[in-house]
Formats: C-alpha cells, sequence, structure tokens
C-alpha cells in the first residue's frame, strides 16, 4: 500500500520536494530552537566582554586559524581538569563570536592559559615554538610580531559586538582605538622588563594583541574562585 | 544528443557536465597536494612558510576538496544524470552557465581569501560574507535550473538518483543560510549572530549535515545513477532506496551534536546526538547494500572492470565508516577518540574511500562519453584503483594508531593518579603516523596523476562536438511516452 502511494509521490516533484524539506527540517528545530528558550546559558558574573585589544588578538587567532590545532573545551573528565584546569562551563563562551572550542588538539586545549605562563614565554614562543621547546610542531608566528596592529577597524569591532548584545559602554566604544593602544603599551612594558629587546613596530606589533587574547583566557572560571 | 520514448530528439546541455568535470579534476589535484602540504607541515614545521602555515592552508584543503573536487563531480554527475532522467534538456542553458562559472568563481574567491586569513573559523564555513552570499546565489541558480527540469520533464516517474539530489539541494541551502548568519565589520569580516554555546550547536548541526549532504547524499544520488549504468543492472531494491532515502535524510539532521560530548552543550542535546548517530547506521547500510547488492551476481563484471571497483570498495568504505561513525558518537568512545587522529582518519576513510573513490568512478564514467569515445586506457584506471585503495589504507590506518595511541596516553596516569605523560610527549610519540600518512596520501596523490594523464589522453582522441547521427527509424507510436 505504502508502496504504491510512494509510487505517485515519485510522479509529483513538487509535492516530493516539499515533503523531503520538512523531513530535514525537523532535527533543527528539536535541537536549536530549545536551547535558545531554554535560557540556560547566561554569562558568568565573572565575566567581561573582551577588552579592545584582546578582541583584537581573536580576531587575528581566528585569522590565522589557530581553532585548528588547539582546542578551548576542557572536558569534565580528571585526566583533562588534572592537565589543563577547571572544565569549560557554558556561561564563559557567552561573548565568543564564533565559539573556539575547535576539533582536534594537534596542541593542547588553550581554555586555561590564561596567566600560566608570562608574557615573555609567549613572545618567544610565537616567534619561534622550538626554542623553547624542541619537540613542538607549531609553525613560527615571527610575522606577528614584526607586523604593525592594525586599529583602524577596532571601534567597528566593538560597535558590531555591541549591537549584537555585548555589554560595552558608549565610552568602551568610542575609545577602543586608544584603550587597545595603551594596553599595548602596557604589554609592552612588561615585555621589556622580563628582558625582551623590542623595537617600535615589535612594541606596537600583531604578537602583542595575541598575547593579551591569550592571557585573557579563562578570566571569568579564575575570577569565580 | 539522444531520442526520447516519442521519437523526438532531445539535445542535452553537455557543456555543463564537461567544465564540471575538467573543474573537479583541478580542484581535485589543488586541494589534495594542498592536504598533502598540510600533513608534511604536522611532521616537519620547518615547512610553514610565514603566513602560509597549516592553520591558513587546512581550510583551504577541505574547502577545495569538498567545494570544488566532490562539489565539481557532483555537479557533472547530476546535470548529466538529470537530464537522461527526465529525459528533457536543462531548463536553461544560461543557468546552467552561471552555475558554472559562478561556482568556480567561487572556488577561485575562497582560496585567495582563506590563503590571506580571511575566515570565519566555522569548519567547512570558513568562507566569509561576501563569498556566502554568492554561494547562496549560485545554489538558488542550481535549485531553479533542477526544478525547472523537473517541472518539464516527460519520464513520469523520478528516479532514486533524484530523490539524494533534490535533498541535497533543499538542505544545504537550509544549512548554509542558518550557520552563515553574521554581522558585517568590513568587507571580509564578521560577527556570528550566535554566541558560545548556541554557535557551537548550529556549527554542528551544520558541520555533521554537511558531511550528510554533501559528502553523503549527493554522492549515493551518484551511486544511484552510474552504478547501474556501468554494470547494466537495474537497482537491487526499490523498496530499499524508498526506505534509506526517508529514514537517512530524517535520522543525519539530528546527530550534529555527537561533536560536542562532553562539551558545555546540554546534556539533553548531546543524548539526542549520540541516539540518532546510532540509528544512522540502519539508513546509511541500506544504501551500501542496495549499491552491493546490485553488484551481486555480476561480480565476473566487478573483477574486470576498474570503475566497477571503485564502486564496490568506495560502497565499502561507507559502510566502514557509517558503522566507525556512530561508534565513536557513544560517549565513552568519544572520550577516547575526541581530539586525536582517530577523526581525521575517521574522515578520510569516508572522503577518500568513498567520496573520492565515487566521484573518480563517476567521472571515467563521463569522460569518454562526453568527448564521445572509449577511455584511452582501462588498464591505467586499473592502476589507479589499485593505487589508490594502497594509498587510501597507509592514510587511514596511521591515523586509527596515532589517535588511539594520544587517546592513550593523555589518561595515562600513575599509580599515584597524577598524569603519566606531558602534552609534548604525545606529540611525539605520533610523528612517526604523521609521516607514514603523509606517504599515504602522496601515493593517493599520484594515482589521481595517472587519472589525470588518462583523461587528457581520452579528451586528445575524442571531440567535444557530436558525431553526425545515423540516421533514426521513427518511433511505432508516436504519441505516448512510457507510463
Amino acid at each position: 500500500m505504502a508502496y504504491e502511494k510512494h509510487r505517485a509521490l515519485e510522479t509529483r516533484w513538487a509535492t516530493f520536494t516539499t515533503l523531503t524539506f520538512l523531513t530535514v527540517t525537523i532535527g533543527g528545530l528539536v535541537l536549536i530552537p530549545p536551547l535558545f528558550l531554554q535560557g540556560a546559558v547566561e554569562p558568568l558574573p565573572t565575566l567581561r566582554p573582551y577588552t579592545a585589544l584582546e578582541q583584537e588578538g581573536r580576531d587575528l587567532y581566528i585569522r590565522e586559524g589557530c581553532n585548528n590545532c588547539h582546542s578551548q573545551q576542557v572536558r569534565p573528565l580528571k585526566t583533562e581538569t588534572d592537565r589543563y584546569g577547571h572544565y569549560s562551563l557554558a556561561g564563559e563562551s557567552a561573548y565568543d563570536r564564533p565559539f573556539l572550542w575547535g576539533s582536534r588538539r594537534t596542541g593542547p586545549d588553550l581554555h586555561r592559559v590564561g596567566g600560566k605562563y608570562p608574557d615573555s614565554w609567549h613572545w618567544l614562543h610565537l616567534k619561534d615554538p622550538r626554542q623553547l621547546e624542541a619537540r613542538s610542531n607549531m609553525p613560527s608566528f615571527a610575522f606577528l610580531t614584526t607586523t604593525r596592529l592594525d586599529t583602524s577597524l577596532t571601534r567597528r569591532r566593538l560597535e558590531a559586538l555591541r549591537t549584537l548584545g555585548h555589554p560595552y559602554s558608549d565610552e568602551e566604544v568610542a575609545n577602543a582605538e586608544s584603550d587597545a593602544l595603551a594596553e599595548a603599551a602596557g604589554i609592552a612594558a612588561q615585555l621589556r622588563s622580563e628582558g625582551v629587546e623590542l623595537d617600535d613596530v615589535e612594541a606596537h606589533s600583531e604578537a602583542i594583541a595575541v598575547i593579551a587574547y591569550l592571557q585573557s583566557l579563562g578570566h571569568a572560571v579564575k575570577g569565580m574562585k | 544528443m539522444t531520442h526520447d520514448g516519442d521519437g523526438a530528439v532531445v539535445e542535452y546541455d553537455m557543456n555543463v557536465v564537461r567544465g564540471f568535470t575538467l573543474s573537479a579534476l583541478l580542484w581535485g589535484t589543488v586541494g589534495m597536494l594542498v592536504g598533502l602540504l598540510v600533513a608534511l607541515q604536522l611532521a616537519w614545521p620547518e615547512l610553514n612558510m610565514g603566513p602560509i602555515h597549516f592553520g591558513r592552508l587546512r581550510p583551504l584543503h577541505t574547502n577545495a576538496v569538498i567545494f570544488g573536487f566532490t562539489l565539481g563531480a557532483v555537479f557533472a554527475g547530476s546535470y548529466y544524470g538529470i537530464q537522461r532522467l527526465c529525459r528533457v534538456r536543462m531548463f536553461s542553458d544560461t543557468l546552467s552557465r552561471v552555475n558554472l562559472w559562478g561556482w568556480n568563481a567561487i572556488i577561485v574567491a575562497a582560496a585567495i581569501s582563506l590563503l590571506m586569513g580571511k575566515n570565519s573559523s566555522k569548519e567547512y564555513a570558513e568562507l566569509e560574507w561576501p563569498i556566502d552570499l554568492a554561494i547562496t546565489v549560485v545554489w538558488v541558480v542550481y535549485a531553479v535550473n533542477v526544478f525547472g527540469t523537473l517541472a518539464r520533464r516527460r519520464e513520469r516517474a523520478m528516479y532514486a538518483a533524484i530523490w539524494f539530489w533534490v535533498a541535497t539541494i533543499l538542505t544545504i541551502a537550509m544549512l548554509h543560510i542558518v550557520n552563515n548568519l553574521e554581522l558585517p565589520v568590513s568587507a571580509f569580516k564578521s560577527y556570528s549572530l550566535y554566541a558560545g554555546v548556541y554557535d557551537a550547536n548550529i556549527q554542528w548541526w551544520y558541520g555533521h549535515n554537511a558531511v550528510g549532504f554533501l559528502l553523503t547524499t549527493p554522492i549515493l544520488g551518484l551511486m544511484y545513477y552510474f552504478l547501474p549504468k556501468q554494470i547494466e543492472r537495474p537497482i537491487y531494491s526499490h523498496r530499499l532506496s524508498i526506505l534509506h532515502f526517508w529514514s537517512l535524510i530524517f535520522v543525519y539532521i539530528w546527530a550534529g551534536p555527537h561533536h560536542l560530548i562532553y562539551s558545555p552543550l546540554p546534556d539533553w542535546a548531546q543524548t539526542v546526538g549520540t541516539a540518532f548517530s546510532l540509528m544512522l547506521i540502519l539508513p546509511s547500510w541500506g544504501g551500501m547494500l542496495n549499491g552491493l547488492l546490485t553488484m551481486s551476481g555480476a561480480w565476473d563484471k566487478v573483477r574486470t572492470d576498474p570503475l566497477l571497483k571503485m564502486f564496490a570498495v568506495g560502497l565499502t568504505f561507507y559502510g566502514m565508516s557509517t558503522f566507525e561513525g556512530p561508534m565513536m558518537a557513544i560517549k565513552t568512545v568519544n572520550s577516547l577518540s575526541h581530539f586525536t587522529d582517530w577523526t581525521i582518519g575517521h574522515v578520510h576513510s569516508g572522503a577518500l574511500g568513498w567520496v573520492a573513490l565515487t566521484c573518480f568512478a563517476t567521472l571515467y564514467y563521463l569522460v569518454p562519453r562526453l568527448w564521445h569515445t572509449t577511455l584511452y586506457s582501462v588498464r591505467l584506471a586499473n592502476v589507479h584503483f589499485w593505487v589508490a585503495t594502497i594509498g587510501i589504507l597507509l592514510y587511514v590506518t596511521p591515523m586509527w594508531v596515532s589517535g588511539v595511541t594520544q587517546g592513550l596516553m593523555w589518561r595515562a596516569v600513575e599509580p599515584d593518579g597524577s598524569l603519566t605523560y606531558s602534552f609534548i610527549e604525545t606529540v611525539s610519540a605520533i610523528r612517526i603516523y604523521d609521516v607514514i600518512r603523509a606517504a599515504g596520501g602522496a601515493v593517493f596523490i599520484s594515482g589521481l596523476f595517472v587519472m589525470l594523464y588518462n583523461v587528457f589522453r581520452t579528451i586528445q582522441q575524442g571531440s567535444a562536438a557530436v558525431p553526425t547521427p545515423a540516421p533514426v527509424a521513427p518511433a511505432a507510436t508516436p504519441a505516448s511516452g512510457r507510463a
């Protein structure tokens, strides 16, 4: 019976197409809207949006595809929390557009890397990973240390994110560029105090923004303790 | 050119098929060579050259082989198959041309922008918003062209291959649009409309179904059309086609959260993902069995015909990887396999074994017919089959070993409960497998080069122009088509 009905369906392309479309929408309708309605993913009270420089660093992390080798998702397994720290929480990534949980750990997870190493470690590691760890297979990101950070879009980035609901104040948006440069100057000073010699370009380089971002990772969980 | 049931002459548009056949081979070559390069970079990081490093090249590899090679072969195969199954020319030659040139322009733009670091980071949806828009337009062009053809078809019933292509068109449109909703900041930078957990949920609804509706359903469409054609036997069971088509497209969509097991995604969603992943074995194997059983009783042909061998081994890999996938979606297994090379091995047993071999067989079928000649060398196609199969095994096996090794090392603990290995020790331990895998990839690509030579010589000896037709006797009953 059903077989004959299907035979008839095979002769009607519009009905067939409609039924096919309805069939493939169901799973998504069950999995996606309820999650929004559930409202379970509130930002942690300790979570703050990224600073202008951290957001620049995050966008550079995306540009270089760091997420292809580094996850930011510590699983609630003892060997994971022993290795990395507190497992990842839903409320931590409320200001992550897009999310960067990753799918392959060619290198270690980075969700708890903030504060784990001094700024100078990151600087040297980005420049030449094998100088610090001979067995590392990470590419050298020396070009980030010699490319000046472009801040012409910094303000627009924060504006766009505020449109999407990130709680930036008017001042934070208006002063995005100068805030980013001031934070970068602070990191450059820190690097120099740790013995890294920087020329003018290096002190204003993209690597500084990436370090700002990496050092911010996991701040919400650290704040909880 | 051919004759329909009424005795009237139907001239099919083969230009678009020829175009996509060649572009699929071009992007396949580019994408696989980039794949080999990134494999080598993992073993020898010195091969990263400034901004041309693994992080930027890996998305270029996946985009070129999925959207350039695989979809190129799917466009070629579906444009060829749909016209014959409907016994009419495509709805619009203009739309076909826009599809061909528009799509290839998109792949060029993708390659350039990814090398420049313009990417959204979402796997298999890395391209930035202007290219996303262009993809939407060209996809709608393809849809209108196909549905226009279906509406004007002269064959009463639509054969199973068409169902799978229809499902591909609709589902990919839905997935692509929803997952890529983003707010532009500049010409090539945007922010996702969704954040954190919501974004992860939608991305893997997309990502898993990109596998389902770019690497599974359209390839099943190719199998349903070209396997029976090549073996000259009807598909084993029409009822099985019906059963596994509807169950496959229904179940696939639910399985995305298996990419997010042990993540902050709510548990109920993770469990739904695991449950539907396990169910997915049945419809997947329905497709494999329908293909393999079509060959049973004609194994003598399979022994000598390299195209049938590719279909047979392709279907076998399809069956293996659609068994392996659900296993990896079980929480306990996933806790070991996730984040390791096991995933890479799993993907490539499907992508090289099932997708690439089926696409190769399709293209081998098409090329002599498109250039009105015979294949230059069946022997070389056989060589290609064997080289490719060895390459796949040499690729997939070390990835399994690497994945299990690293997964076990990550969780190894001393009697006092402390971790046995530092992370870098687990990197060193799998380096040898990276080297073997690169060798496997190189072997697989050398098979592709054999194919390129074979195709080149075939085209050289043939001609795109239609040979002068022999006079045809008029049909006996001019009024009615086949019921």
